[in-house]
Formats: C-alpha cells, sequence, structure tokens
C-alpha cells in the first residue's frame, strides 16, 4: 500500500483503521492485532513442563517473568514443526497474562480499514471461527485474523486455571 | 488523586501517630515524666484530631479531643500521672484505634465504646483536676483559662479572626483564600507577599484554620489573631484552649463537613501529605511493595546478564592486553551489581522492631491480668526481616509470649519462694543466623516438666514412650489440644493454638525448638528464612533437566540397594530405609523426564518429608545447594501439578521448584490412571469439549 493511499485511508476514518502484526504458520497467513504484541524475540531456553499438552513447550525467563510458551504449529496441527535460529516467538499481552507463541515467521505490520475484513466463514475442526475476529483480504493476499485473547484464554489451551475463573 | 488515596494517607498516619503514642505511653515513667515524652503523646493526639476533623470522622475527633485535653494538663504538669491513669489512655488509645478501623472499613465506630470511654475520660478530669467538662458528648475541656486568652474563647462562637499568611506565592495564596471561604466569611483580604491578611468571620477556631492550612503550606506560615485586638499570643496557646463548641460546626451540621474534605483533597493534592512530613519525618518514602518487586526482577536479570557476560570474556584468549582491561571491568561490573542487588533486596527488608515493638503492651498487658510481675527484654531490634514474613510473625509470635507469661514465669510468691527475684524475665531476640532469622522467646521460669508432658500425652491418647528425646517431648506441645496448664486461664491453656503457631511457622518455611531446663527457664526458637522470595534449595537433576528441591524438605540422601527395594500390589515401591518403608517417587516416571537413569540402583534416593510423611525420591543426580528466587507460575500460566513454583537459574534458563505431596499425589493419579486407560499416556488436563 503507498503511502498516499495510507493516508488517505487513515484521514477518511481514523479510528476504524487497525494495525495488525503478520505472521506466518506453514503457508498461512495469519494476524494478531498489534496491540496485544509486546515483543518479539527468539525461541530459546525454554524448560519443559511435564504433563502439559503438547504444544505448551514449557515456560521461558522473559527478564525475570516466568512466561508459558505455546507454539501454534503443533496447535494447529502443522507437518514441519522445527526449532532453529529463525524460529519467532511473539509475546502477548492477554488477559493481564504474558504469553509467548511459536510461529514460522513474522513478515508485516498491516493496517486494515473496515471494509477490508471480511467475517469468518465455519471453519473446520483444528481452528474454531469463534478464535477468529475474520479474514482480512489484501490486494491478493489474504489474512486470518485471530482472536488471540479468546484463542489463548479458551479451555482448549489449557493456559489459564479453569477454577481459577470460577 | 482521589479522595481514597487521601483517606489512605489519613489512616497510615494516624495509625502510626497512634503507634507513637502507644509507645511513648509504655515508655513514660509515672513518677518522674519526661516532658518531651509528653509532648510527643500530646502532639501524636493533637495531630489525629486535626486530621479527624478535616475528614468528618467527628466520633474519632471527640474522643482524641477529650484524651489531648487530659494530656495537655498532664504535660503543664496539672495532671498527677499513675498508672492507672496511663492504662485509660491506654484504653483510650486502643478505642480510637477501633474507631480508625471502623472508619477505614466505612462502618459507624462502636458509640457504646466511645460514650464510655469521654465518660471515663471526664470523669479523670473531674477528679484529678477538679473541673468539669461540659456535655459529656460536647466535649470539650475547659482548659485553665489565662485572662489574656479569655477573649479567643468567648467569642469563639461567631468572632473575627485575622489570618496573616507570611511568605505565601500568590498561587497557594488563593487556594488558601478560598479555604478560608468554605470555613468562614471572609470580609476582607490584603497584603503582599510577605504578608497577606484576611480576616475572617464565622464560626470557627483558630485551630481549626491551622489544620486546614497545614495542608498547603507549613505552621510557620500562619499567624492568626482575634480581629478584636486582643493578641491571641501564638498557636500553641491557641491550641490548648479550644472553644465551648468543639471544634468547627460539624456535630451540628454534618453534612457540609462531609462535603467538604472532597474539594479540600482535590485542591491540596501530594504537598499535603508533604508538607506535614517535611517536618516530622523526610528521610523515607512510601514506595508500592509492586514498584519494589519490579526493581527486584529487573536486578536479578542484570546479575543474570552480568554472569553470562562473565562467561563469555572468561572464554576469550586472553593474551591481548585490551582484555585484561576488559577483564578489569567485568570484575567492577561483577561487584558493583552484586552490590546492587544487596542494595535492593534490603528494601523489602524491615527491622524487627516493628514485631517487638507491640510487646511491651502484650506483656504489660498480661502481667496485669494474671498477677504476676515480669520484666521484658528485646535484643537485635534492628535485625531485618522480608516484609512479608514480619507481617506474618506477628501472631504466633504473640502467642508464645503469652504461653511463656502464663505457664512459664512462676507467681512472684512462687518464685520468691525458689530463691528467684520477684521480677520475673522474659527476652526476646532476633538475630541472623547463616541465611536465616533466628527468633527466640526466653523466659526464667519454670520450664517444661517432661514428666509432666509424658503424662499428659499419654492421657490426650497420644503415642509416647519414656525413651523420647527432651527436645522430642517438647514438641509435644504443638500437638493439637494439648495443654498442661492446671487451669484454664483467660490468656491460654485452652491447648488451642500451639499447633497453629507451629502450623503457620511452618508455613513460612521455618521451624520451632525448644529448650528447656526444670526449674530455670524456657527457650523458645523460631528459625525462619529471611525472605520468602528466597528459597534455600537443593538442586537435582533428572535426565538433562534441572529441579530444585526446597532444602528444607530434604533430609538426607543414599544409593538403594536392589534388596532394599520392595514391590508392592500395583506398580507400588517402598523403599526401606532404616526399619521404615517408604514409598518411592521416581520423579523420571511422574514428570515424563526422557533419557533419565531408570534402573533405580542406579540413581540416587533423596528421603524427603512433606507434610509430615517421609518419600524417597528417585533422581539422577544431585548438583548442590543454591539460593533460588521463587516466582510464581501462577502469574502467566496455570498451577502444574507436583511443581510448587519456578525460578530462574544462573544461565537464565528456568528451574522448577517440586512440590514432595503434590509430586505424590501426581504419581497415583497416573498410575490410576494408566490402569485405567491401557497404558495410554494420559494428559491430566481436562480435555475440552468441542463447543
Amino acid at each position: 500500500m503507498s503511502q498516499a493511499n495510507n493516508e488517505a485511508v487513515l484521514a477518511a476514518d481514523e479510528a476504524e483503521n487497525r494495525e495488525f502484526l503478520v505472521f506466518s504458520l506453514g503457508e498461512e497467513e495469519y494476524a494478531i492485532d498489534i496491540l496485544k504484541v509486546q515483543e518479539i524475540r527468539g525461541y530459546e531456553n525454554v524448560t519443559r513442563i511435564a504433563n502439559a499438552p503438547d504444544f505448551i513447550k514449557g515456560v521461558t525467563n522473559l527478564r525475570g517473568v516466568i512466561v508459558p510458551i505455546v507454539d501454534l504449529r503443533i496447535k494447529f496441527h502443522l507437518d514441519n514443526v522445527e526449532y532453529g535460529g529463525q524460529t519467532v516467538v511473539i509475546v502477548v499481552n492477554v488477559a493481564d497474562r504474558v504469553v509467548g507463541i511459536v510461529v514460522d515467521g513474522v513478515s508485516d505490520v498491516m493496517t486494515l480499514n473496515p471494509e477490508q475484513i471480511k467475517p469468518a466463514p465455519e471453519f473446520g475442526v483444528t481452528l474454531s471461527s469463534d478464535f477468529l475476529s475474520g479474514l482480512g483480504s489484501l490486494d491478493d493476499r489474504m489474512l486470518v485474523l485471530v482472536d488471540i485473547d479468546k484463542l489463548l484464554t479458551s479451555e482448549e489451551m489449557a493456559l489459564v486455571d479453569s477454577t481459577s475463573n470460577r | 488523586m482521589d479522595i481514597a488515596d487521601f483517606f489512605d494517607t489519613f489512616f497510615e498516619e494516624a495509625e502510626e501517630l497512634l503507634a507513637d503514642m502507644e509507645q511513648h505511653l509504655l515508655e513514660l515513667n509515672v513518677d518522674n515524666p519526661d516532658i518531651e515524652q509528653l509532648n510527643a503523646i500530646f502532639r501524636a493526639a493533637h495531630s489525629i484530631k486535626g486530621g479527624a476533623g478535616t475528614f468528618g470522622f467527628s466520633v474519632l475527633q471527640k474522643t482524641t479531643h477529650i484524651l489531648e485535653n487530659l494530656l495537655d494538663h498532664a504535660r503543664k504538669g496539672e495532671l498527677v500521672l499513675r498508672a492507672e491513669l496511663v492504662d485509660t489512655f491506654l484504653e483510650a488509645k486502643d478505642i480510637m484505634h477501633e474507631q480508625l478501623d471502623a472508619y477505614r472499613n466505612e462502618e459507624a465506630p462502636n458509640q457504646e465504646a466511645y460514650e464510655r470511654i469521654c465518660q471515663v475520660l471526664q470523669q479523670i478530669a473531674l477528679e484529678e483536676i477538679g473541673q468539669t467538662l461540659d456535655a459529656p458528648v460536647e466535649a470539650a475541656a475547659p482548659a485553665p483559662v489565662v485572662q489574656a486568652e479569655e477573649p479567643a474563647k468567648a467569642s469563639a462562637g461567631q468572632n473575627q479572626l485575622i489570618v496573616a499568611l507570611l511568605n505565601v506565592v500568590e498561587k497557594e495564596r488563593t487556594l488558601l483564600v478560598e479555604e478560608l471561604e468554605q470555613l468562614g466569611d471572609v470580609q476582607s483580604q490584603s497584603g503582599d507577599e510577605k504578608c497577606y491578611e484576611v480576616i475572617l468571620s464565622g464560626d470557627v477556631s483558630a485551630d481549626d484554620i491551622e489544620a486546614v492550612m497545614c495542608f498547603i503550606i507549613e505552621p510557620e506560615q500562619i499567624e492568626i489573631r482575634v480581629a478584636s485586638g486582643a493578641p491571641a499570643t501564638a498557636q500553641e496557646e491557641a491550641k490548648s484552649t479550644p472553644p465551648p463548641a468543639p471544634v468547627t460546626p460539624e456535630p451540628a451540621t454534618p453534612e457540609p463537613e462531609a462535603a467538604r474534605p472532597p474539594a479540600e483533597a482535590k485542591k491540596a493534592p501530594d504537598s499535603s501529605t508533604k508538607s506535614k512530613k517535611a517536618a516530622a519525618e523526610s528521610s523515607s518514602i512510601r514506595v508500592s511493595v509492586d514498584k519494589v518487586d519490579q526493581i527486584i526482577n529487573l536486578v536479578g536479570e542484570l546479575i543474570i546478564t552480568q554472569s553470562m557476560l562473565d562467561q563469555t570474556v572468561s572464554d576469550l584468549d586472553d593474551q591481548s592486553v585490551g582484555n585484561s582491561s576488559l577483564q578489569n571491568g567485568m570484575s567492577l561490573l561483577q561487584r558493583n551489581a552484586r552490590d546492587l542487588q544487596e542494595a535492593v533486596m534490603s528494601i523489602r527488608m524491615i527491622p524487627m522492631e516493628f514485631v517487638f515493638s507491640r510487646f511491651p503492651r502484650v506483656v504489660r498487658d498480661t502481667a496485669g491480668k494474671l498477677g504476676k510481675e515480669i520484666e521484658l527484654v528485646t535484643e537485635g531490634k534492628s535485625t531485618e526481616l522480608d516484609k512479608s514474613l514480619v507481617e506474618r510473625i506477628t501472631d504466633p509470635l504473640t502467642h508464645l509470649v503469652r504461653n511463656s507469661l502464663d505457664h512459664g514465669i512462676e507467681m512472684p510468691d512462687k518464685r520468691e519462694a525458689l530463691g528467684k527475684p520477684r521480677m520475673g524475665k522474659l527476652v526476646l531476640s532476633a538475630r541472623h543466623q547463616g541465611g536465616n532469622i533466628l527468633i527466640e522467646v526466653r523466659d526464667d521460669g519454670a520450664g517444661m516438666d517432661r514428666e509432666r508432658l509424658l503424662t499428659k500425652a499419654r492421657e490426650n491418647g497420644l503415642s509416647v514412650s519414656d525413651t523420647m528425646s527432651d527436645e522430642d517431648v517438647y514438641q509435644l506441645i504443638f500437638a493439637p489440644g494439648f495443654s498442661t496448664a492446671e487451669a484454664v486461664t483467660d490468656v491460654s491453656g485452652r491447648g488451642v493454638g500451639m499447633d497453629v503457631v507451629k502450623r503457620n511457622i511452618q508455613g513460612m518455611g521455618g521451624r520451632v525448638e525448644i529448650q528447656s531446663k526444670k526449674g530455670e527457664g524456657t527457650n523458645t526458637r523460631i528459625v525462619l528464612p529471611l525472605t520468602l522470595a528466597i528459597l534455600d534449595g537443593m538442586s537435582i537433576k533428572v535426565g538433562g533437566e534441572t529441579f530444585i528441591l526446597p532444602l528444607s524438605t530434604v533430609l538426607e540422601s543414599l544409593q538403594p540397594t536392589k534388596d532394599e527395594m520392595y514391590a508392592m500390589a500395583g506398580d507400588d515401591v517402598v523403599l526401606k530405609v532404616r526399619d521404615e518403608y517408604l514409598p518411592v517417587i521416581a520423579v523420571h516416571e511422574v514428570l515424563d523426564v526422557e533419557n533419565a537413569i531408570t534402573d533405580p540402583t542406579q540413581s540416587i534416593a533423596v528421603i524427603v518429608q512433606g507434610e509430615g510423611r517421609r518419600y524417597a525420591m528417585l533422581v539422577d543426580e544431585l548438583v548442590g545447594q543454591q539460593q533460588v528466587v521463587v516466582k510464581n507460575l501462577e502469574d502467566n500460566y496455570r498451577k502444574v501439578p507436583g511443581i510448587s513454583a519456578a525460578t530462574i537459574l544462573g544461565d537464565g534458563s528456568v528451574a522448577l521448584i517440586l512440590d514432595i505431596t503434590g509430586l505424590h499425589r501426581l504419581s497415583r493419579v497416573k498410575k490410576e490412571a494408566s490402569k485405567v486407560i491401557n497404558n495410554q499416556p494420559i494428559s491430566l488436563y481436562k480435555e475440552a469439549e468441542p463447543s
């Protein structure tokens, strides 16, 4: 999107425009609200937690704070799950918690206006459409907009004590 | 800053003032009172009264007011102090504290207690100084009135006061004048920055004006004169001659009074606390614990970064000249970082004095009730302890002290007969010992009677034997429902509590030991870790993973042999250690660790104790002891079965702290579950229903 174009959009409807952080999982592109993102860092030094679901890789030390790390690639049943120097952890703030999510890569920060956000269709089993805030279309790209709040606090992620909320 | 913060500041300050007052009252020598101390008590009462009035806490204000008047007489030598009077003052202080709590909880203070204490205090005024106070509830003591002050008092109902503001900048002046307008009618105002005079008429006393102004400026900057020309002398006299209608109109018109504080509060933000404090104690600030914890965390990170750098530097080829200066820099950095860490940790530490300072009162009251004579000695008041521990140690310690007074120290006559001094001695001491703090409650009383404890234990159906060590016998007093007191007294002897004491102390990661000698006294020792945030840990390795065991749970470690392992029904295995069969917990099984040693005879059995039970834990390797900083897992994650918390190791990685009983429970659950579902690995988390 060109600068001029961008500004025009901003001027037209500033309040409604939202910025998203775009990341890739396998071949697909996903995006989350950038305001939820605290930082992006490499994947290292994760201590395994016994008896936790496989997509919870464990906990790591983020400047003195113990942060759980979730691998969305495992959660979304991607075939190729590798950990290397390029593996990226997006540290997000949801529900007063800090959680790290492992993704294949981070590509962009995108501004979407409401017209570019389409309602999400009823989806398959892996990712319930409850956890999506919509689909973003940008030229010929399609972004899956993830409602990271709902996803990470959901019971199936097993990140939050279900008893603590009752 | 909203009004609630403002209230909080008042409550905190009032609490400190009450504590001060109590301390001074207790230290007061009734036969020869120290005038400075009396002044200090008076000032505390005065400040509370002022604050209470401003915030519209009229009951507290009136109670304080009467007390203040009596204290004023006392400091002027018109009221001869006696021990009973001091007791009454202490009682009044307690009631004020209750009232304060009531206001804090937004409840109405206890009217009955209030009326009673007013009555008592007025009675004292009547008997001791020969003066009646006005109406009991109106509650103003007539000061011995000097002629010159008469006008101020007489005209208090509707007088004209000249309020002179000295060296006040214009901005503050505007605020002050607004305040004055709320108190009464401002007739005229004039002057310059040096001296600005406001003539105020209305039903208001010099006291009140000062109290309100103090939120904005220093008391020295205010001068209040009666407009009639009769000099109301300085504020000091103005203070001591409260008008008959007790300070300001709030008894008659409670609503305007209640409506006033918010306005004041908003106009005088922070400056109120600052200016008030500036005089008394400018050497400390209040900081929320969260902020301190954040600093501690950051410093911890700094230390880890520093040790990583250190590692890198020491790996360098150190032949070149540049490297040696780099290494010098590194060692300097290391020293500074450690100093910084120590300094930061010390912020959370507060001296034991905070705990000990309440005991003179406890001892005095208890001894009085029991008719005993006790001398209290405190040692090591400056020993520092983590704030959260200080808060939690107070109750158990009070219990131990009461117990010592009740059961330990004998009645004066009996002591004399035994050739001991009539006055019993109770020593409270605190000191550091290694990484722990040692708190002792020591008395020179009767000591514990081994035989009686054993007899009593048998009566209570506890299993005891005559061969038990003294230490074990003394520990019997911590058994639930155990009491050897011949008579149940108001103070102690119901047997409820000592078990709670022990539980509380264990809950803090500490332990209690008793040393006693019959006829000579008892010494109860509490050993506590310095802080809850730091744990003495034993790091162990299982597979490639490092875990931390709380050192306090570790009893011993040994290499198990085949003969000592017995299989039980099912998969359970027990280990025989000196005639005791201990359930075995194989850590690698419970926590699914890969590449761990699976042959028990090749691993190490650590004998651990949790909640009174012993277990043998199989681990690969003992790494060593270290102090670790305890980090909560639930902040960002959830409770993990078998894990109590986490910590960060020197290399920056996270290690989990094991929870012994949780681990045992987990191993049982896993065994049960694997039987049910054909050895399928199971998740301990509830599978979510597809919704």
